[in-house]
Formats: structure tokens, sequence, C-alpha cells
């Protein structure tokens, strides 16, 4: 293992709205929570009427970090390829924005900030919060910004839960919608990948109960096995055999147990880089607030019924060997669409990618949501150049 | 859906005759919208909110990637989970004869729609009846240019046979029209004639 998680403090490359014990966050879990720092980054210009912002939700383990080299890996943002002037998010036309999660770890408040009452690391005295606190969190930031309505509200994954969250909770506050490789609820399947990674969190002794911040320790190995499970979740057999197949790191094999095969030493990079960029604490309550996530069931366990009478333009994307938010889900949340008439685009891009295929280069699923976001753009009048 | 159940240049001119039934700043929802020709016309001429059901992933991605409102799906399962009267007018060109339950999808488009538009071949059209008579084979024509084997036409009718089917649901025939080999509009398709000489048959349709 290499270097661990280190909290990034006030030294990082990007906004932060400070919200103080004056205007506390209510949570879904009864708690108000307070202060709040939320760390955001923004790509374009916001024009004069304010009407051209997108809201990118991103996923479980991304941040605000979307087109930056980003400040503690130093790699490409997770969406370099779509954003930038001429690109599918056009930064000469849209004003795009980007927050990191509440509970996230990249300077938005988390378990690994400094509880106030105890002058201590929240750990897990930190409140469990879902995806509609993120929401309400994000909500905080766009009336901060002085954003009636969002132009476009979209993200993969636990972005697009997010997505769907706001269409549904704020449908006049959002012209258009675009959930990629999500789904309305987290299925049984998913939510027992997230349990496997927060036991071996749990499991690892430096974890000490959460507290691992104060011992002076962290949790690296059950971070790392967290990540390399959940890894697998996110590409799929034939990308795996494409990449790896049975080859060998050596020559031969050693008969024991280190990383014989290439596919075992990438995931171990893979977990190993990870503990780098993220917090043992965050990863567990995020993921909760993934599991947590059922629209459905705020509205009488009909999700038609979350988006009666909207006007949000749709546009939902699915990935063809995507397993771990398969396209059935995606249909789903079609099917709720059009059962309250709404304005819905659906494409299942084809790709053998899995779901990171919503983070790869997919000319297909570029195309799609370049074609939707200038049809929306239009309808809402939007310049072709942010003036 | 995904292929075009008859030959292309007729197809134009059905496509335009029908879109000079849909009125201006309508709610529209083509069903085996393709790559979205007819929908994008609306939304040009007619100032309408359209939406489209396609079959085929191509159609879908190429009409969503022009900007039109296209989800993935297909007649004869998803008309079901629309509600009732979300639409002015639910079109369905060459496509009916091509549905499992012709007379479910009929039924749906008329309980969402205020109004439906049909475009179907017709069946009882001379050259297919002096095809069947001459050769004692199933025709295959210009128009119809499938074999009976691979052709996705299943469920194909007369222009009388459509007529019938309209009168036992209860939906009123408000404009009916065919065309001729050349793709012009030639006789009101209520008449027996057209059920001869019409090689497409285009209806207007009303619930009661």
């Amino acid at each position: 293992m290499t270097g661990s998680f280190v909290k990034p403090l006030d030294n990082l490359p990007c906004h932060r709205l400070d919200l103080g014990p004056d205007v506390p966050l209510p949570l879904d879990c009864g708690v108000a929570l307070s202060p709040l720092t939320i760390a955001y980054q923004t790509y374009g210009r916001l024009n004069a009427d304010k009407s051209n912002a997108i809201l990118i939700g991103h996923a479980l383990t991304g941040d605000q970090f979307v087109a930056d080299t980003h400040p503690v890996t130093g790699k490409p943002g997770w969406w370099s390829a779509l954003v930038g002037p001429g690109r599918v998010l056009d930064t000469d036309r849209f004003f795009l924005i980007c927050a990191n999660v509440l509970g996230g770890c990249m300077g938005t408040t988390g378990p690994a900030d400094i509880n106030p009452a105890t002058g201590k690391p929240w750990g897990l005295e930190f409140p469990v919060i879902t995806i509609a606190d993120m929401v309400r969190a994000q909500l905080r930031l766009i009336d901060h910004l002085g954003i009636d309505q969002l132009f476009c509200v979209i993200g993969g994954s636990m972005g697009g839960m997010q997505v769907l969250e706001w269409a549904a909770r704020y449908p006049e506050r959002v012209f258009a919608a675009v959930p990629i490789a999500a789904s309305a609820r987290h299925s049984a399947q998913n939510i027992a990948f997230a349990e496997v990674g927060r036991q071996a969190i749990i499991a690892d002794p430096d974890w000490c109960d959460g507290a691992y911040a104060l011992e002076g320790k962290s949790p690296q190995r059950g971070l790392a096995v967290a990540r390399m499970a959940a890894h697998i979740t996110y590409l799929s057999e034939t990308a795996l055999h494409r990449k790896f197949g049975r080859n060998l790191q050596g020559r031969t094999l050693t008969y024991g147990f280190d990383a014989d095969f290439q596919v075992e030493s990438y995931l171990r990079h893979q977990g190993s880089s990870f503990v780098e960029r993220f917090d043992a604490n965050s990863y567990l309550y995020v993921t909760r607030a993934m599991d947590y996530f059922d629209l459905a069931a705020d509205y009488g366990g009909v999700l038609a019924h979350a988006f009666r009478g909207t006007r949000v333009r749709f546009c939902v994307i699915s990935f063809s060997s995507d397993w771990l938010f398969p396209t059935a889900e995606s249909r789903a949340v079609v099917k709720a669409l059009n059962a309250v008439a709404a304005n819905v685009s659906f494409v299942e891009v084809e790709s053998d990618k899995g779901h990171d295929a919503f983070l790869l280069d997919e000319p297909d699923f570029h195309a799609t949501l370049s074609g939707f976001l200038a049809g929306a753009a239009d309808h809402r009048g939007l310049e072709k150049k942010a003036p | 859906m995904s292929e075009p159940a008859t030959d292309g240049r007729l197809m134009r001119v059905d496509l335009r005759l029908i879109a000079d039934m849909v009125e201006p700043h309508t709610r529209v929802l083509d069903i085996g919208c393709g790559e979205g020709e007819l929908l994008d016309h609306l939304n040009q001429t007619k100032l309408v909110d359209g939406r489209g059901i396609e079959l085929s992933m191509a159609g879908v991605r190429s009409a969503v990637a022009q900007g039109m409102s296209v989800i993935q799906g297909d007649a004869d399962t998803d008309l079901k989970d629309y509600p009732s009267g979300a639409f002015d007018y639910v079109i369905l060109s060459q496509t009916l004869q091509a549905t499992r339950d012709p007379k479910g999808v009929l039924t749906h488009m008329l309980r969402i729609g205020r109004r439906a538009i049909v475009s179907f071949p017709n069946f009882g059209h001379w050259r297919v009846r002096w095809s069947l008579l001459r050769h004692g084979r199933m025709p295959n024509t210009e128009n119809l240019s499938y074999q009976w084997y691979d052709t996705p036409n299943i469920h194909l009718c007369t222009i009388l046979d459509f007529t019938d089917l309209c009168r036992s649901l209860g939906i009123t025939v408000e404009r009916a029209v065919s065309l001729d080999a050349e793709g012009r509009v030639r006789y009101d398709a209520g008449g027996l004639l057209a059920n001869w000489l019409g090689e497409q048959a285009v209806f207007l349709l009303k619930r009661g």
C-alpha cells in the first residue's frame, strides 16, 4: 500500500460555500447539520439571465474535478473528454457546476471533518445521509448562485440518482434531466455489493470503529478491498477478458499468492491508488446513501407519482453491458415517465464496457447526449455562445 | 418497425399526407418513428410537442441525437404505459400490419390520443389480387416486396377490412384517402373503388 488519504483542507483549487449555524441543513435522519461546507467547481460562464447552468452529479467515488487535472491524483478529470468549448458539455454555451457530495471527502462536509461539538473528527458521529440530503445541499448552492432554474441536471450512476431526485423533488428548478446508467432505487444486488465493501472496511483493525483519524491510523487494506470488489462491478466480463484474459504478470505461475495474473495486479493497483484519494468513512456513508435510495417509496410505491405533471425534459441513457445498473432499471424510469406523459427520450447505448462506459469514449453516448442537450437548449432559447 | 415496410418513395408521400392532417401546436405521438423524419417535419412546420417510439435502437439514437424526444419501445407492449388522452394525435405509419395485435394497438391509440392517424398498404389493390390470381403464390409487388417467410407484415388487410375494424371498435373515420401507384392522392378511401385502386391508405380516426 502506498500513501493514505489525507483530508484536503482549505487549499483545494475550487470554490467553496460555507453555510453557518444560522442555516442548518435538515437531513432525512432528523438531524439539522451545521456548519456545512460545499466544495464545488465550475466551467464556462453563467449568462445574464442565469439560464444556462448545468449541474453535474458525480458518482460514488467521483468528485467536483470533472475536467481539471485532479489536485490529489494528478490525473485528468473524470469527464474531461466531454467538457470544453464545442464539446458535448460545451463551455461556450453552458455554465457547468459540480459539487462534491454531502458526506464526501473532497472538501464538502463529511465524516472526516471536525465535529464542532466535540472538536474531533465526526467519524461515526456523522449523521447518516441520503441522496435527498445530497440534493438539498446542492440546492443550497444553486440558491447561493442565484439560479432559479437549472438548464439541466446530469449525472451517471449515483449522479443519476441525484438527477432523478432533483427532477422529482424540485421540478420547477430543472428544465432538463439526464440520468445516465442509473436507477430509481438501489437493487438488492447493489446493496449486497455495497455491503461487501463496507464489511471489508469495518473488518480492517485499523478502522478503529470509525475513529481511525484519532488513532493516527487508516483502514487502507479494507478500503482497498472494497474498491477492488466494487471495481469488478463497474466492468463487464467481456471488457475484463479483452483487457487481461488469463495473461500472467511474469512468465510462469509462482505457485503462491502473489499477483500471478494481470487482472489481479490491476485490481490491486485500483485498490491501492484509491486509498490515497478517498476516506474510508466517506465510503461507508456514501454507499449507505445509495442503498437507502428508493424514489418510489416516498410516493406510495408508485414511481410515476414522483413525476406527476412534470414539465422536465428527460433523456434516460443506459449501456447494454452494464450489469450494476442494467437497462431494465432505466426502462422502469422511462415507463414511469410515460405513465405521466412526460417528455422523455431513452437510449440504450451498445457497449461491452460495463457500467464504467459512461466515463469512457463512447461515440453513440456522446452523440445522443450532445443532440439532446442541443435540442433542449434550443427549446430553452439559449444562445449558441453564452454572451 | 425497424425496417421500412414499404417502398421508400411511397412512404414519403404518406408522411406528407399525415402531416397535413395534424393541426399546429398539438401534442403528437409517432409510433414507429424511425429516425424521426415525420417528427422533425412536424416540429418544424406545425410546432407540435412531438414524441416518438421506435423499435430499433439505431433509429432511436439517430432521432435523439437530432434533438427529438424518442424512446426505444414496441407498439405491441408499451402503449399500455401511456395515460388516456395524453396526446392530440397518435400516428402509426406503415406499421399496423407489422404489429402482433393490430386491434389492441388501434384501441390503445385512440385511448391515448384524441385522434389517430393510420397509414397502411392496401392488400385489396388490384395488383395484389392479380398477382395471387395469376401466379397462385403470395403476392410480391413493388409495394409489398417481401417473401411470405421473411415479411414483417404479418397482419395485412384491405381498406374494407380496416374500415370494418374501425366500425366494430366504434371508431369514427374523419377522413380517409388512398394513394395510387404513383403516390398521388386519388381516391376517397371510403369508396369501393379505392379498395381496388389504392396502393396505400391514410385514415384520420376519432373516438366514438
